[in-house]
């Protein structure tokens, strides 16, 4: 720590008062004070959180790792949160959730995201293709009840599959610097090898801690994991106590579904916290019968239900609502729905007719419906 | 020169209008679905400009050596928050950004105005009901005599001097209007009390924006703090005085046409087009006198596509005046004087009693027999 640090902290302190005071806020009416600092700095804010993309790296062909350097207003994390990023691409700005994947000790101040991209996954893409260290982007605070209690458990069992390696390697990453001294246990399933992300640095751990038992499956064969396969039963003979163990789970709707029925099954559901990181796909069966027309009133227009969710329908009818995760984990999409009923495509449940504030992204209508949009 | 007289729209037969529309529509899909970075770097800019010479203003008044400068700063800083920015932001022009601080739903800008009572009366009322005597309350109507087909009455001998008084305090108007005083005062349709709680959030702002410019950034000046205030003074003058003149520019040389209520009934989309034609006029100029009257230099495009980005319309013009003359419409437009010396010709004219001149058409004549139109206030 150097001499100047203390003064420059108060010189900081003093400018944040000054730029939160009344008499600024009058000042700079009606468009506030983060208006103009956004002119002389771009991640400047007073209250929203920003960050500078300040390196980019490609763990395999199919994903991009981004490390952000946020403002002053960036709280911090649970390890296995998740923020909302938003990007401009073409002039839209797009929001999507990650999960960092950085231990929540880090002391380089940054936020470590990773992406998968997919087909059909737009921002994944522009995120690995076209954005460049320097951009600024937006996040929101970490959010989401998925994350390692405060109380550390014990014994702690993590799986994930694909890009769902994320929070739990937030996890991961969090437990060892801290010296945590309980057994960990690590499932992680990938396509192949060559498509495994965090790859080095989960065999790097495994090296330099051995309370971490670390098993690698792969989908296709020969790939040299120490588990066959999908999840299964059987991959649990490595790790007997099992039941005794806090279980952190993220991965694809099939594996997430296979891990929750069998720890139902064993009855230690309550043992088991999990994130849904890709949305259970859309029920598409339905649209063949889809019925009714789904009306946004605000913006005065008309369209027959596809059976698309209600987001994908305002958008095909050429509405930008708000949305974030197209998951239903975030809520930033959640309009009001004046009258109809919709099913919630994750549960199947369907609504009552009547007013309520729903997300638009997981809810599919059923017959006629109205949305303040 | 006036009215309904004109006979354009009642010799259009339904196909033609409906050809109009398919013709508008091709130009309004493609737009739209070419917007993108071109258009979100262009508002950022605007932005980004306004905001310096906002900053750039404020300081130089209180210099006593730059106070010129920094008047015109400010000056040139208010007409872009209002024109190029606030009145096309709050037209949903950038909502597909997604951006909030470019939103139609959360703009607001530095006018006495609320964005609220703005959208209501602008974007709904005036822009569907455009140049549509009773309907649309645009600044003009009601304290002015802008139409023969009102009827004269010796307080119109005050056009010309109440056209000055609204070009100096136009905000204030704009905000004193949308509370649609005539509803009290005179048709009784509206209360005391309900003008009173509809006064309360235009009062609000009100204060807000007569403490920024005349208590705090006065006081800020110190000893200095006359001159700020005279020049704040100047700077909201300065904005009231060309907003006015662009928007009478707009709708009242003396070709543009007014129609009678009848036409809203059952209008068609083609129609609603012919009518925003009609009842706009254009007037030329550089790229510096587009961007500084928000492009409503394009007053017909924009009345057309409200809400494509307003910086498109120097690119569509072309096209438009073409569609125009293939239809064999008229596509008003002059320079910035002309359509200003039309424009006061129009005022100056009719505060004096004139009945209606020229033929009237069908049209416009059963229309006066069947529905005498009541130009009250």
């Amino acid at each position: 720590m150097s001499a100047t640090t203390p003064r420059t902290h108060r010189f900081a302190n003093g400018l944040r008062r000054a730029l939160t005071s009344r008499l600024a806020a009058a000042l700079t009416y009606p468009h506030g004070v983060d208006r103009y600092l956004e002119q002389f700095a771009p991640t400047a804010s007073l209250t929203e959180v920003r960050a500078e993309v300040v390196a980019i790296r490609h763990q395999t062909d199919d994903s991009v790792t981004l490390s952000l350097r946020p403002n002053g207003n960036w709280q911090g994390f649970r390890a296995g949160q998740y923020v909302r990023l938003t990007v401009e691409i073409d002039g839209v700005r797009r929001t999507r959730c990650y999960s960092p994947a950085n231990s929540v000790h880090a002391t380089d101040g940054l936020i470590e995201l990773t992406a998968k991209t997919h087909a059909g996954g737009f921002v994944s893409k522009f995120l690995k293709q076209r954005l460049t260290v320097g951009t600024t982007v937006g996040l929101s605070q970490a959010e989401g009840r998925f994350a390692l209690p405060d109380a550390r458990p014990a014994r702690v069992l993590l799986i994930s599959g694909g890009s769902g390696i994320t929070p739990v390697m937030a996890m991961l990453r969090t437990l060892t610097d801290e010296g945590f001294a309980g057994p960990i246990s690590f499932l992680h399933y990938s396509n192949a090898a060559k498509d495994q992300i965090y790859a080095a640095e989960l065999a790097g751990i495994a090296a330099m801690f051995p309370n971490l038992q670390l098993l690698r499956g792969y989908a296709e064969p020969n790939q040299g994991g120490e588990l066959e396969g999908l999840f299964c039963r059987a991959h649990l003979n490595a790790v007997p106590d099992f039941a005794d163990a806090e279980a952190f789970l993220c991965g694809p709707p099939g594996m997430m579904k296979a891990v929750q029925k069998l720890w139902a099954d064993e009855g230690i559901g309550e043992r088991l916290h999990l994130e849904h990181f890709s949305a259970a796909p859309a029920v598409l069966a339905d649209s063949a019968n889809a019925e009714g027309d789904v009306r946004f009133i605000r913006s005065e227009r008309l369209a027959q239900n596809s059976g698309a969710t209600l987001l994908d329908q305002a958008e095909a009818a050429g509405l930008k609502p708000e949305s974030g995760c197209r998951m239903g984990i975030c809520h930033a999409c959640t309009c009001r729905k004046a009258s109809g009923r919709v099913r919630d495509i994750r549960t199947g449940e369907i609504s009552d007719a009547g007013e309520a504030d729903i997300q638009i992204c997981i809810s599919v209508p059923v017959g006629t419906v109205t949305l303040d949009l | 020169m006036t009215a309904i007289q004109n006979n354009t729209f009642s010799s259009l037969t339904p196909a033609q209008f409906a050809a109009i529309g398919a013709d508008l529509d091709a130009i309004r899909n493609r737009v739209r679905t070419d917007l993108g970075q071109r258009d979100a770097d262009y508002i950022h800019n605007i932005v980004k400009r306004q905001r310096q010479f906002e900053v750039a203003g404020r300081v130089m008044m209180m210099i006593p050596p730059t106070w010129p400068l920094g008047v015109a700063a400010l000056s040139v800083s208010k007409i872009l928050d209002n024109m190029e920015i606030g009145h096309n932001v709050m037209h949903g022009q950038y909502d597909w950004m997604g951006e909030p601080a470019l939103n139609s739903k959360h703009f607001e800008w530095d006018s006495a105005d609320t964005s609220k009572n703005w959208k209501i009366t602008h974007n709904y009322e005036h822009h569907t009901f455009t140049n549509v005597l009773n309907k649309d309350h645009d600044i003009g109507y009601g304290l002015l005599r802008m139409s023969e087909d009102q009827k004269w009455e010796p307080r119109f001998l005050a056009n010309i001097p109440l056209t000055v008084l609204l070009h100096t305090f136009f905000q204030h108007f704009v905000a004193v209007q949308n509370l649609k005083l005539e509803e009290v005062l005179v048709y009784k349709t509206k209360s005391t009390a309900q003008l009173k709680e509809e006064f309360k959030p235009v009062w609000a702002k009100l204060k807000k924006q007569l403490k920024k410019d005349y208590v705090y950034f006065p006081a800020l000046a110190g000893p200095l703090a006359p001159l700020v205030l005279v020049g704040n003074a100047a700077a909201n003058l300065a904005r009231n005085v060309w907003a006015c003149a662009v928007i009478f520019n707009g709708h009242f040389p003396e070709d543009v046409e007014q129609f009678p209520e009848s036409v809203v009934e059952n209008e068609t989309r083609g129609q609603w087009y012919v009518r925003q034609l009609l009842g706009s006029a254009n007037f030329s100029g550089g790229r510096l006198m587009h961007i500084m009257s928000g492009n409503l230099s394009f007053q017909i495009e924009h009345h057309l596509f409200p809400d494509l980005p307003a910086h498109r319309y120097a690119e569509i013009a072309p096209e438009v005046r073409a569609i125009c003359e293939k239809h064999g419409l008229p596509y008003k437009t002059g320079s910035f004087l002309r359509q200003s010396i039309s424009t006061w010709k129009r005022i100056a004219k009719l505060s004096l009693p004139s009945g209606r001149s020229g033929k009237v058409s069908q049209r416009a004549a059963n229309e006066e027999a069947l529905a005498p139109l009541a130009m009250a206030a």
